[in-house]
């Protein structure tokens, strides 16, 4: 099954059916079926949905809150795009399952400003699923009323990330919050809240129909289930492709035709670079963990400024409220400016690891627990070519090596 | 006495979209969202009628402002040119795009044109890679650029 195109998320589906299945069960019996399909949040942690869904279901409050995340700004990431566009009825079919399952009676899907464009085609699907009552109050005589609307960010990765996701939404600053704290249990207008990836809500019509065991039985032991790549680079065929989880990288780059790869960063600015030695690992979350993006480059290009490129992502990215992920990007992407210059030391190169180290164990949220990962990844993979550099200032004395 | 009678209209059109959405302090990232397009920007005096509207300080609401990039605190040109500059983008030829922007509007990155027409900007990955370069222009996508392609729109812009 392993490395086989498959197709979940892209065969039609009649909007209606799952949610007609859905609301003539217990709320208890979804979350088990979500939580026996062992679906894991595609948004990038990959968090068990069925227990985030539990967690709210059980969490007191008076309101409870459906969030979904469309954010997506990931570097090398555009699958939710497609499914935004193409399949808007399966996300908010998706939504509706899960408010009815944890008993919330709001959706609110938080679009990125950049895909503005998007709205328009969004609200008319909501418009079409309120006619045939899949949305709306007492959805099909059922009693249960749930709505959505779209939220539209204004131009900040770091809302992507759940909690700042939560501030965006209530009119503030984006800036992560402290947790504990979860958003399950202290949410949107501090409410219990789930907030899922749009590729999450996605496979939730399709396990209510074929069912949790088919689900499980696709992809590996912990990793079930298919798995939206975004495919950018020096490859013949880019774009969205949808395989079996624990695909090795080796059958993606053959997939999409790229030729004399030298690297592959998975899982975009935050993922990992995997050199040609480790081609045969597997995607999925037992080992390179899948963000939704793979960026494949050829053997001309130069790792280094493509990591300058993700440092210079983080630096703008970084919400400046913590200092480990404030100071640390920028120090990184000094380093990296110092190496392309020939003017980092081994010494030195030790001591932006610790920094690298710090930043990952003393971030407040993921953004700067996860920067060093390229930092650290393209560093070790491509460590003789950066050494080997030519010292473009040799004759300068004012660009003495920094020890 | 114009100036006057102009600040009384904006104050006078901040009610009215504060009062859409029923003065809630949840909704001010769509209510800024709104002024900006409205003016292109969102000056001083928007932010101070804003705040008082909301019963915030003025300082809340430019903190809030200045976080996100698509929202302006300072004049910007009638059409925003954002070109993405991550990696996808680049490997695809966005530096010649660049370049070809730059030399037909004369003007740089961070810059607006004398004439407020346009402003160009380097942005974050726009979520069109496999088709790049890519940029947007206000709230529209273009993606396969090339040299030629990029200014061939841009002159429909004019
Ligand atoms: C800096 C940062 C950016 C993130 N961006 C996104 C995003 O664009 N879309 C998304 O679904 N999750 C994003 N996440 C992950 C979310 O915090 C959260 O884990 C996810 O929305 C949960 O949904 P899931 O369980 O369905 O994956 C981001 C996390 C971090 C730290
Ligand atoms: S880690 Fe970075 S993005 Fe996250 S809260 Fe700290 S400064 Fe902000
Ligand atoms: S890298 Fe340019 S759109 Fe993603």
């Amino acid at each position: 099954m392993v490395g086989h195109k498959i197709q979940i998320l892209f065969s039609p589906a009649e909007t209606g059916i799952a949610l007609r299945l859905a609301i003539g069960k217990k709320p208890e019996d979804i979350i088990a079926q979500v939580k026996e399909s062992k679906l894991r949040g595609r948004g990038g942690a990959g968090f068990p949905t069925g227990l985030k869904w539990e967690l709210v279901q059980q969490a007191k409050g008076e309101r409870k809150f459906v969030v979904c995340n469309a954010d997506e700004g990931e570097p090398g990431t555009f699958k939710d795009r497609i499914l935004l566009t193409d399949h808007p009825c399966k996300i908010f079919e998706g939504m509706a399952i899960c408010g009815y399952a944890v008993g919330a009676q709001n959706g609110v899907v938080y679009l990125r400003a950049e895909y503005r464009y998007l709205r328009e085609g969004l609200v008319n699907a909501i418009k079409k699923m309120k006619e045939s009552n899949y949305l709306g109050k007492n959805i099909m005589g059922s009693g249960f009323n749930f709505d959505i609307e779209i939220h539209l960010g204004a131009g900040a990765y770091v809302c992507g990330e759940e909690t700042a996701l939560l501030e965006s939404l209530e009119g503030k600053r984006g800036e992560a919050r402290n947790k504990p704290p979860y958003p399950t249990e202290c949410g949107y207008m501090g409410c219990p809240t789930v907030v899922n990836n749009v590729e999450t809500f996605c496979y939730v019509p399709a396990i209510m129909t074929k069912g949790a065991q088919w689900f499980s039985e696709i992809g590996t032991m912990e990793s079930t289930g298919s798995k939206l790549f975004s495919i950018s680079g020096d490859v013949a065929k880019p774009g969205v492709y949808e395989l079996a989880m624990g695909s090795t990288v080796d059958v993606v780059l053959q997939l999409v035709g790229a030729k004399d790869t030298k690297a592959v960063q998975v899982g975009g600015a935050s993922g990992i670079c995997v050199a040609e030695k480790d081609f045969n690992k597997p995607i999925s979350f037992e080992s390179l963990p899948p963000g939704g993006s793979i960026i494949v480059f050829n053997k001309s290009r130069d790792m280094l400024y493509v990591l300058k490129n993700f440092m210079e992502f983080f630096v703008e990215e970084s919400c400046g409220q913590c200092t480990p992920c404030r100071e640390g990007t920028y120090r990184l992407l000094q380093g990296v400016e110092m190496m392309e210059q020939g003017r980092c030391s081994i010494h030195y190169l030790h001591t932006l690891r610790d920094l690298a180290q710090t930043m990952l164990i003393s971030s407040k949220c993921g953004l700067g627990q996860l920067a060093p990962n390229p930092f650290l990844s393209i560093i070790d993979n491509f460590k003789g070519e950066i050494l080997a550099r030519d010292r473009v200032a040799r004759n300068s004395k004012k660009t003495p090596v920094v020890r | 006495m114009k100036l006057e009678s102009r600040n009384n209209q904006i104050a006078q059109e901040v009610i009215e979209i504060v009062e859409k959405y029923n003065f809630q302090r949840e909704k001010l990232l769509q209510i800024l969202e709104e002024l900006n397009d409205s003016y292109g920007y969102l000056s001083e005096f928007v932010m101070k009628e804003v705040a008082k509207n909301l019963q915030l300080t003025t300082t809340e609401v430019y903190s809030v402002a200045t976080f996100y990039s698509f929202l302006n605190t300072r004049p910007k040109g009638k059409y925003i040119i954002r070109l993405c500059k991550t990696i996808s983008c680049v490997l695809a030829g966005k530096n010649a795009v660049a370049n070809a922007l730059r030399n037909e509007l004369g003007i740089d990155f961070g810059e607006t044109t004398s004439d407020g027409k346009f402003s160009l900007e380097f942005t974050n990955c726009i979520g069109m890679c496999n088709q790049g370069p890519a940029m947007l222009i206000n709230n529209d996508v273009y993606y396969h650029l090339d040299p030629e392609k990029a200014v061939e729109i841009v002159e429909k812009y004019q």
